[in-house]
């Protein structure tokens, strides 16, 4: 297109030839497949790991070919993780009143994070259910592609800055007492208590390439479709739907809904504001 | 004011209209959604800083004052035109080349999630020259490489004047750096949209 090749002399930014023989480098390279991934999301992450690393074009190819512990530094600044504990107040709410008494009905209740990126959703939904008595019960599994952030969530310690957030997203999903109660202080930081860490686990899972790997009553997996096409969304979909129980629960981001016409049959809409889905059949 | 006629044909020829807009424009905002046509022919997008959490009524507001069909975005959403889309709070939101919207939760930029670069910048990319682009009243410097990411692809762009803002800093930033072929008082702007 014409106007394309304009804009490609006249900005610093990456070409959309340049970006497709990134993603195939990485894919023959590294295993690791961007094709389906949002594109203006994608270039705007690639210009940003070329500006914080200092990198051209040319350098970042030969860093991922040559260097072999470049990659994992490269897809922790591709892949976001921001996140928040109780992000989207009114969501938590919702589940505390339209989930958890359902999932009470459970002997046991596995719970998946999907992209849990730092963990701060694992803790919080940890929070919910030992609120609610099912601690003993419930087993959460936070996985990411990312080794980095993997470690940051076993390890639970936040920021004062960042629990403060928390704190008023928690004061906000109308819960009693205060986040607080749940960390305990150490010198500019907080780590949550012990207690609600011993029935997380978190590991490695990439949804675009790996298969299930266990049952769950509920899956949550929010902020992370939006940085997919919506037939890669499609996909992970059918990952999902097969990795629940008999009308396990999907919960998606806030802005966030099932686009695929056939998933759209496979389950109900519990909320529609919250992207809370239940799932149809077995 | 006598429109020039450059600026109102590249107005016309637009397939898109953004308006970016801080501190000191939610009523400049509301007002062009309500005098906007119905048959503009043009998706419009509103992006707005506002606080997190914030459980506004701004959406409401905006659809109960418009003649056109008003949307919060969600993610994936087909850019139609004769619709104004409103950017939601706490995520970035980007134009794909496929005329749809794609959010992001990363990073706040100048402390802005909604980011008007962002979306500018995306916009540029998707759009070229079939943008026409607003930069309104804000207390800080969001904005500007957007609009002029979008000036070098050939749109329109504008900057309120600074004198005729509540908060002159964005469309001053913007000046700065070149990013406005035009700079317009409120009511000049409005006489454009409606032309």
């Amino acid at each position: 297109m014409a106007g394309e090749l304009i804009m490609d002399t006249t900005t610093q930014g990456l070409t959309t030839e340049q970006i497709s023989e990134l993603i195939d480098l990485v894919k023959k390279v590294h295993g690791f497949d961007f094709s389906d991934y949002s594109k203006a999301s994608l270039k705007r992450r690639l210009t940003r790991v070329m500006m914080i690393k200092k990198l051209t074009f040319y350098d970042l190819k030969h860093k991922l070919v040559n260097d072999p512990l470049f990659f994992q530094i490269f897809l922790e600044e591709i892949t976001v993780n921001v996140t928040e504990m109780f992000r989207d107040p009114l969501f938590y709410r919702a589940v505390n009143t339209l989930v958890l008494p359902y999932l009470s009905t459970y002997q046991h209740i596995k719970i998946w994070s999907a992209g849990c990126s730092s963990g701060e959703e694992v803790y919080s939904l940890a929070i919910l259910l030992n609120q609610a008595g099912f601690t003993e019960k419930s087993f959460i599994y936070g996985t990411d592609v990312n080794t980095i952030v993997l470690k940051e969530a076993r390890k639970g310690i936040y920021s004062f800055r960042s629990i403060k957030t928390y704190a008023e997203n928690y004061q906000l999903a109308g819960l009693s007492g205060s986040l607080t109660d749940y960390f305990t202080t150490l010198y500019d930081a907080a780590a949550i208590h012990s207690g609600l860490k011993v029935n997380t686990l978190f590991s490695v899972h990439n949804l675009i390439s790996d298969t299930i790997f266990n049952e769950f009553q509920l899956i949550s997996c929010r902020n992370v479709f939006i940085y997919f096409e919506t037939r890669l969304q499609e996909k992970i979909l059918e990952l999902f739907y097969k990795s629940l129980c008999p009308h396990g629960f999907l919960v998606l981001g806030s802005k966030e809904t099932i686009r695929s016409d056939f998933f759209k049959k496979k389950f109900k809409v519990i909320n529609q504001k919250e992207n809370i889905y239940q799932k149809i059949g077995s | 004011m006598a429109l020039d006629k450059n600026i109102s044909d590249r107005w016309h020829n637009s397939d898109i209209l953004l308006l970016g807009g801080s501190a000191g424009s939610f009523k400049l905002l509301f007002h062009i959604v309500k005098i906007l046509p119905p048959n503009l022919n043009k998706a419009v997008v509103v992006a707005m800083h506002r606080k997190k959490n914030y459980l506004s009524e701004v959406e409401k507001l905006f659809a109960d004052g418009a003649g056109m069909s008003t949307v919060e975005i969600n993610d994936k959403d087909k850019i139609n035109k004769n619709t104004i889309y409103i950017v939601p709070a706490n995520y970035h939101t980007l134009i794909e080349k496929d005329y749809s919207f794609a959010l992001d939760v990363s990073e706040a930029l100048w402390f802005s999630k909604p980011s008007i670069d962002i979306t500018f910048e995306s916009a540029a990319d998707a759009y070229y020259d079939k943008c026409t682009a607003i930069l309104f009243s804000g207390a800080n410097q969001d904005g500007a490489e957007g609009l002029l990411k979008l000036k070098k692809a050939g749109s329109l762009t504008i900057a309120q004047h600074p004198e005729d803002a509540v908060m002159p800093e964005m469309p001053q930033a913007a000046i700065d750096i070149s990013a406005a072929d035009y700079v317009l008082r409120a009511e000049e702007i409005y006489e454009l949209l409606k032309s």
